[in-house]
C-alpha cells in the first residue's frame, strides 16, 4: 500500500539491447547502419560467389539459370542498397555531427526511423527467395521482364523493400541537410566545413532530388502488376522506355551517391597521413558541387542502344563529368606529393580508391563515347567498369574509412598485420576478379548469362576471375578476425591516435551523449591541427 | 515550442549551451518540412514525366475509344474541388498569420476551416471517382490519370491528418507566437498539396 503520494522515479534501468533498439544517438545509429550494412554485404558476398562459381566453367554446373538470375539480381540490389549506400549514411551519421561540433542530428527520432527501415525492407527482399523465387530480372528491374507475365511475387517484395529503403535514403538526406546547415559550430563557416561533410551535403541533394523518382518508378511498377496498370507494359499500351528514363534518372545520381562520400572518407585520410592540407579545398568542393550538378544531366547514358535518346547530348555530359572528377584526382595526388606518407591501413585502402577508381574512371569513359558504348553495351566489360568504381572506388575508401574511425568507435585500434594482410588479399582478389572481365567483355562475352560455350575461349578468364572472387572473400577472414580481437584486447587509441585534423578526434573515443564539453576555436577547415600547432602551419 | 516537441528536435534540449542550432533564420522543423517538400516535389514529377511521356506517344489524347476519357468536356465538378482546396489555402494562412499575432483563438479558426475543407475535398473527389466512367485499368489514360489524382489525394489525406493534429495540439493551447513551428511546417506542406493540385487540374482538365 502506497504511504506516499509521490512514487520515487525508479532509475531508469535498460538493458544493452534495450538501449541499442531505441537509441536515438547518432553515434549508436550510426554503428547500427555499419553492422546492418555489412551483413548485407556478407550476405550478397555469397550470392556474388554463387555467381562466380556457376560461370568457373562452361555449362551448368550448380545452379539452374532462374535460379542464377535471382543471384545476380539480388546480389547486385543489395550490395547497391543495402551495403554500400548505407554503409556510407552510416559512416555520415556517425561523423558528420562530430565534425562540425554538435550534439546530434537536427532530428534524432527520424534519424533512427530511417535506420529502422533498411533491414525491414532487406528483409522482405530476402522473403522472395521463400515465395517462389526472388526477383530475378537484373537490379535494373526493366519491362517487361519485371512484368506479372515473367516474374512472381519476388518482384513485388523487391519494390515495396526498395520503396522502404529509398524513403529512409531521403529522410537521412533531409536529417543531413538540416544538421549541415543548422548546427554548426560557432566560426565553422561553409568553408572550413572538413570535406567528408561537403561530400555529404552534395550526396544529400542527390538524394533528395532522384530517390523520389525512383520511389515513383516503383510505384507505377507496383501498379502495372498487382492493379493492372499501364505504365510500362507494351503488350497494354505502355513504354518500356519510360521505365528505362525513371530509372535511371535516380540510378545514375545513384552512383555518385555511392561513391561522394566515399571520395569524402578518402580526402579526410589522405591529408592526415601525409602530414598535409588537402591541396586546393576549394576546388575540391566546386567539383563536388560540379559532379552533383551535372549528375542529373547523364542518366541516359546508360540507354545509348535504346534508340530514344539524343546521343549527343549525354554523350557530351558524360565527358563533362569525368572533369571535376579528374580535378579531385589532382587534388589527391598534389596531397600526396612531397607528403611524409605513413603507410598505415587506412591510407593503403585509400590509395586502393585512388588507384582503382582511376581505372574506374578510364573505363567508363570509354563508353561515354557512342559507336565504343554500342559495342560495349551489356558485355562484361560494362562489369567490369561498374566493379571499379563501386568496389574499387566505394569498397576500399569504405574499408578506409572502418580502420580510420574504428578506434574513434570502440576506443581500440584494428591491428596493423591483420589489417595490411586483408590489404593485401582483397586488392589481389579485386584485380583477379575484375580486371580479366575487362577481356571477356572485348571478346564479347554477355552480362547476366549463366552457361557459355566452352569453344568461346571466355573458359580461362572466368576460372581466373572465380579465383579472384574467392581470394576477396578469403580477405574477409582476418578483417573479421581482426576486429573482433581488437574489441576485446585492441590497443587503446586514445582520443586521438592518427594526429588528425578534425574535430571528432577532439572528443574522447567513443565520444561520449552529445559529443562534447567545450569545442576549441575554429579558424580553418583543420581546427585539430591549428590547436596542436598554433596558427604558425596553417596555409590559409 | 511545445514539451512535445521538444523531444522531437535537439533544438532545445538541455544540451543547448553546446548547441548552436539557434542561428536564427528558419528554424530546424521548417527547414526540415521545406526539403522534404523538395523530396516530394520529385516525386510528383516522377509521375508527370510519366504522364506526359506516355501522352505524347498517344495519339489522339484523350484516346477515342472511351468517350468519358473527354475530361475536358466537363471540368466543372473538378473546377468546385479546385475552388475549395485554393480557399483552403488561405484560410490556412490566416491560421499562420493569426498565431504570428499570438492570436489562439484565430489560429483554432483558421485550422478548423481549412480541415474541413479539406474534408470536402476528399469527400468531393470520391465522389467525382465514382462519376466518372473509367478505371485504373481503362488503358494508359484511366492509368495516369488514376495514380496521379490517388497519390494527390492520399497526400491530401496525409494533410488532414497533420492538421488534425495541429488543430488538437491550437485547441489545448500548445502554440503561441513564438513558438509554432509545427503549424508553419503543417500549413507549407498544405500549401503545396494545394499546388500540385493546380497543376494537376491544368493539366488533366485544361491543357
Amino acid at each position: 500500500m502506497a504511504t506516499t503520494a509521490l512514487h520515487p522515479a525508479v532509475p531508469a534501468y535498460r538493458s544493452g539491447l534495450y538501449e541499442w533498439i531505441t537509441t536515438t544517438d547518432h553515434k549508436k545509429i550510426g554503428i547500427l547502419y555499419v553492422v546492418n550494412s555489412l551483413l548485407f554485404f556478407f550476405l550478397a558476398g555469397l550470392l556474388a560467389l554463387g555467381v562466380r562459381a556457376e560461370l568457373a566453367q562452361p555449362k551448368i554446373q550448380f545452379f539452374a539459370p532462374d535460379v542464377y538470375n535471382q543471384l545476380f539480381t539480388m546480389h547486385g540490389t543489395v550490395m547497391i542498397f543495402l551495403f554500400i549506400i548505407p554503409i556510407l549514411a552510416g559512416f555520415a551519421n556517425y561523423v558528420v555531427p562530430l565534425q562540425i561540433g554538435a550534439p546530434d542530428m537536427a532530428f534524432p527520432r527520424i534519424n533512427a526511423l530511417s535506420f529502422w527501415m533498411l533491414p525491414l525492407g532487406g528483409i522482405l527482399m530476402f522473403t522472395g527467395f521463400f515465395t517462389g523465387g526472388a526477383a530475378a530480372e537484373g537490379w535494373t528491374g526493366y519491362s517487361p521482364l519485371a512484368q506479372r507475365a515473367y516474374s512472381g511475387t519476388g518482384t513485388d517484395l523487391w519494390a515495396v523493400g526498395l520503396i522502404l529503403i529509398g524513403t529512409s535514403s531521403i529522410l537521412g538526406a533531409v536529417n543531413f541537410l538540416t544538421t549541415i546547415f543548422k548546427m554548426r559550430a560557432p566560426g565553422l563557416t561553409m568553408f572550413r566545413l572538413p570535406i567528408l561533410v561537403w561530400t555529404v551535403l552534395v550526396t544529400s541533394v542527390l538524394v533528395l532530388m532522384a530517390t523520389p523518382v525512383f520511389t515513383s518508378a516503383l510505384i507505377m511498377l507496383f501498379i502495372d502488376r498487382n492493379y493492372g496498370g499501364h505504365f510500362f507494359d507494351p503488350a497494354t499500351g505502355g513504354n518500356a522506355i519510360l521505365w528505362q528514363n525513371v530509372f535511371w534518372f535516380y540510378s545514375h545520381p545513384a552512383v555518385y551517391v555511392m561513391v561522394l562520400p566515399a571520395m569524402g572518407m578518402v580526402s579526410e585520410i589522405l591529408p592526415v597521413f601525409s602530414r598535409k592540407p588537402l591541396f586546393g579545398y576549394k576546388a575540391f568542393v566546386f567539383a563536388t558541387a560540379g559532379i552533383g550538378a551535372l549528375g542529373f544531366s547523364v542518366w541516359a547514358h546508360h540507354m545509348f542502344t535504346t534508340g530514344s535518346v539524343f546521343l549527343p547530348f549525354f554523350s557530351l555530359m558524360t565527358f563533362l563529368i569525368a572533369v571535376p572528377t579528374g580535378v579531385k584526382m589532382f587534388n589527391w595526388v598534389a596531397t600526396l606529393f612531397r607528403g611524409q606518407l605513413i603507410f598505415s591501413t587506412p591510407m593503403l585502402f585509400a590509395l586502393g580508391f585512388l588507384t582503382m577508381f582511376l581505372i574506374g574512371g578510364i573505363n567508363g569513359a570509354f563508353s561515354a563515347a557512342v559507336p565504343v558504348d554500342f559495342a560495349l553495351h551489356d558485355t562484361y566489360w560494362v562489369v567490369a567498369h561498374l566493379h571499379y568504381v563501386l568496389f574499387g572506388g566505394s569498397v576500399f575508401g569504405m574499408f578506409a574509412g572502418l580502420y580510420y574511425w574504428f578506434p574513434k568507435m570502440t576506443g581500440r585500434l584494428l591491428d596493423e598485420t591483420l589489417g595490411k594482410i586483408h590489404f593485401v588479399l582483397m586488392f589481389v582478389g579485386f584485380n583477379l576478379t575484375f580486371f580479366p572481365m575487362h577481356m571477356l567483355g572485348l571478346m564479347g562475352m554477355p552480362r547476366r548469362v549463366a552457361d557459355y560455350s566452352a569453344a568461346a575461349g571466355w573458359s580461362e578468364l572466368n576460372l581466373l576471375a572465380t579465383i579472384g572472387g574467392f581470394t576477396i572473400a578469403t580477405s574477409m577472414l582476418p578483417f573479421l578476425w581482426n576486429v573482433m580481437i581488437s574489441l576485446r584486447n585492441g590497443e587503446p587509441a586514445g582520443d586521438d591516435p592518427w594526429e588528425a585534423n578534425t574535430l571528432e578526434w577532439a572528443t574522447s573515443s567513443p565520444p561520449p551523449p552529445y559529443n562534447f564539453d567545450h569545442l576549441p576555436e575554429i579558424r580553418s577547415e583543420r581546427p585539430l591541427f591549428d590547436l596542436r600547432h598554433g596558427r604558425a602551419g596553417n596555409h590559409a | 515550442m511545445t514539451a512535445d516537441s521538444h523531444a522531437l528536435t535537439t533544438e532545445h534540449s538541455l544540451v543547448a549551451g553546446l548547441a548552436h542550432d539557434q542561428r536564427g533564420g528558419i528554424s530546424n522543423p521548417v527547414l526540415g518540412m521545406l526539403l522534404f517538400i523538395t523530396s516530394e516535389v520529385m516525386f510528383f514529377a516522377g509521375l508527370f514525366g510519366a504522364y506526359f511521356t506516355v501522352r505524347a506517344s498517344t495519339r489522339p489524347w484523350p484516346p477515342a475509344d472511351n468517350p468519358h476519357f473527354n475530361l475536358h468536356e466537363d471540368p466543372w465538378k473538378a473546377a468546385i474541388l479546385t475552388v475549395i482546396l485554393v480557399t483552403s489555402s488561405f484560410t490556412c494562412q490566416l491560421g499562420i498569420w493569426a498565431i504570428r499575432r499570438d492570436d489562439r483563438r484565430g489560429l483554432v479558426r483558421g485550422i478548423a476551416v481549412t480541415l474541413v475543407l479539406g474534408i470536402a475535398f476528399l469527400l468531393g473527389q470520391a465522389y467525382d471517382y465514382s462519376q466518372l466512367g473509367f478505371g485504373l485499368t481503362d488503358g494508359t489514360f484511366g492509368t495516369t490519370f488514376f495514380t496521379l489524382t490517388g497519390f494527390h489525394g492520399a497526400h491530401v489525406l496525409g494533410g488532414t491528418i497533420m492538421l488534425s493534429v495541429i488543430l488538437y495540439r491550437a485547441l489545448a493551447g500548445q502554440f503561441t507566437a513564438r513558438h509554432h513551428d509545427a503549424v508553419e511546417a503543417t500549413s507549407l506542406y498544405w500549401h503545396f498539396v494545394d499546388v500540385v493540385w493546380v497543376a494537376l487540374f491544368s493539366t488533366l482538365y485544361i491543357l
